[in-house]
């Protein structure tokens, strides 16, 4: 299944190693990613596919929001259909 | 692949445009619980409900929780009591009301629609019973909603049932006057009730509906709100443009959402109702587009042609995204539940006749308005007249849900907390309409054709 992952906050050293190093820990795959830096704030954007061996869409769910929450960032994953739904006919 | 514009613009819309799915209501039909013996019947009724609905708050959450959108409600309706019933040996329909809430509570659902009957031609026996309960059965369960259609366009409009909707309606505040009349926000009267509709109070599950259904309610009053304020000074054409775009993503949501629920639920899909319906917090109300199209306050002039044009822009622009669009589809207006008409009524900028008014061209009626405690009940009777007339004149929808506040008179308020909102006490006419209510009988239904 795939899923897109966002992280939006203020920049610092890191993000995106501890964001990369929780998915990895879960074999959740990384198929791309993009990410910039406005006014301080950065934004990430990573589409991500969840294999057969990752953890389950709710652990890896809660899993994002207690790390988001540590490191004082917004994280969170949807998985990639509503935004097929809204912005594809 | 999705670009990052296309996702950010989704998150904002659902952290701060308060975009979410207002309801995933399942109909289940109660058809077959019907039996002479009340304690069987409420036992059946009990037995299928819960069955049906064991795993959808659930199955609501999860969706919730992968797709990363809010679904406010999980609701259930049912086959109006009234049929279910009549086939008890009782004069007392009080016990399946309980039970009803009893279900609703046990399944997790926060409002249980279907405690109705539709006697827009006449009155069965049961339907009497159950009419007569409505006040008793609102003031002991929490979570049951009753509906009554008194009208349709077809059968016209039955005046005895409409003066009787105005003497249980006042009944109803009496009983739950602790409460500021808390039971009159569960009750709706109907002209042309549909069958389909997800939205609390006046969900229930039509005669012509499957054994069980998934109904989808959007919404998204802010989502719209903010599209259009970047229309500033822009002709109409433009307006419209935006609303029916936006309307479009969020259906296209709802429908993703319907699909989904059904699937997993294993029980089909039935209709995405595409409303806009508010809720008391800042940026979740329909007041505030209708101000952003350039009217100072909502309740002045230019007030009703606004909604009308928000209203259509609101279905053509969801009827694409959905394969099956249903229920009440359009603008909700309810007062107590939308903090800029609360605003508007507050100042004395909101009257009921523009109110009334602007049912004309859009979805619903007279909505969670809240009256002096001392209206009589001939009044409400024709105020739901009124309303019954717009619907089967212009072949749509039409609701009144009114409370006579007890005790409260104009300039003062209720709070009835939580999504019912706040609502400030509106005055009434002072003219009676008693002779007219006493008449009874039925107002035919009307010409639908010689339309020159």
């Amino acid at each position: 299944m795939r899923a897109i992952v966002t992280v939006i906050g203020k920049d610092r050293v890191g993000i995106i190693a501890d964001v990369c190093a929780i998915l990895a820990r879960n074999k959740v795959n990384v198929l791309d990613i993009s990410q910039t830096v406005m006014q301080e704030y950065f934004t990430m954007i990573m589409l991500v596919d969840m294999l057969k061996d990752s953890i389950s869409f709710d652990e890896m769910s809660s899993l994002l929001n207690d790390a988001g929450r540590e490191l004082g960032l917004s994280i969170r994953i949807q998985r990639e259909d509503i935004f097929n739904a809204m912005h594809r006919i | 692949m999705i670009t990052s514009g296309e996702i950010l613009q989704t998150i904002e819309m659902i952290d701060q445009q308060h975009l979410d799915i207002r309801t995933i209501t399942m109909g289940i039909s109660l058809r077959d619980c019907a039996h002479p013996d009340i304690g069987v019947c409420c036992g059946r009724i009990y037995d299928k409900i819960t069955k049906c609905a064991e795993k959808l708050v659930v199955t609501g959450e999860q969706i919730e929780k992968e797709f990363g959108i809010p679904i406010v409600n999980k609701r259930i309706s049912v086959t109006p009591i009234a049929l279910v019933a009549d086939s008890c040996e009782t004069e007392d329909y009080v016990p399946i009301a309980s039970v009803l809430d009893k279900a609703a509570k046990a399944v997790g659902v926060n409002f249980l629609g279907g405690y109705t009957a539709l006697v827009h031609k006449g009155f069965t026996k049961g339907d009497l019973r159950l009419i007569r309960s409505i006040p008793e059965a609102l003031s002991l369960t929490e979570r049951v909603c009753s509906s009554v259609n008194v009208a349709t366009t077809r059968a016209g409009i039955n005046m005895d049932a409409v003066a009787e909707m105005g003497r249980i309606i006042k009944e109803t505040a009496m009983l739950t006057a602790t409460d500021g009349g808390l039971g009159c926000a569960k009750l709706v009267v109907f002209a042309n009730a549909v069958e389909d509709n997800p939205f609390m109070a006046g969900a229930f599950h039509g005669e012509g509906e499957p054994e069980c259904v998934i109904n989808v309610g959007v919404s998204g009053p802010g989502v719209v709100h903010h599209a259009i304020s970047a229309c500033r000074g822009l002709p109409f054409d433009d307006v419209a443009e935006t609303i029916k775009k936006t309307a479009f993503r969020i259906t296209r949501m709802g429908q993703l959402v319907a699909q989904e629920a059904s699937k997993r639920l294993g029980v089909p899909f039935g209709v995405v109702d595409l409303s806009l319906a508010p809720t008391p917090e800042i940026g979740d109300s329909v007041a505030d587009i209708l101000e952003e199209m350039g009217l100072e306050s909502v309740g002045t002039h230019g007030t009703t042609a606004a909604l009308a044009l928000l209203n259509d822009a609101v279905k053509k622009g969801g009827v694409m995204a959905s394969s099956h669009v249903g229920g009440l589809s359009g603008a909700f207006i309810p007062v107590s539940e939308d903090a800029g008409m609360i605003r508007a009524a507050e100042r004395g900028l909101l009257s009921l006749e523009k109110l009334e008014a602007m049912t004309c061209v859009c979805s619903v009626g007279l909505d969670m308005i809240a009256v002096p405690g001392d209206t009589s009940a001939e009044t409400i009777s024709a105020i739901i007249a009124d309303e019954a007339a717009i619907g089967v004149v212009n072949n749509k929808t039409t609701a009144v849900r009114i409370i006579p506040v007890p005790g409260k008179g104009v300039g003062e308020s209720v709070d009835f907390g939580g999504l019912l909102g706040k609502a400030p006490i509106m005055p009434v006419h002072p003219s009676s309409s008693a002779g007219f209510i006493s008449r009874g009988g039925r107002i035919p239904a009307p010409l639908n054709s010689l339309k020159n």
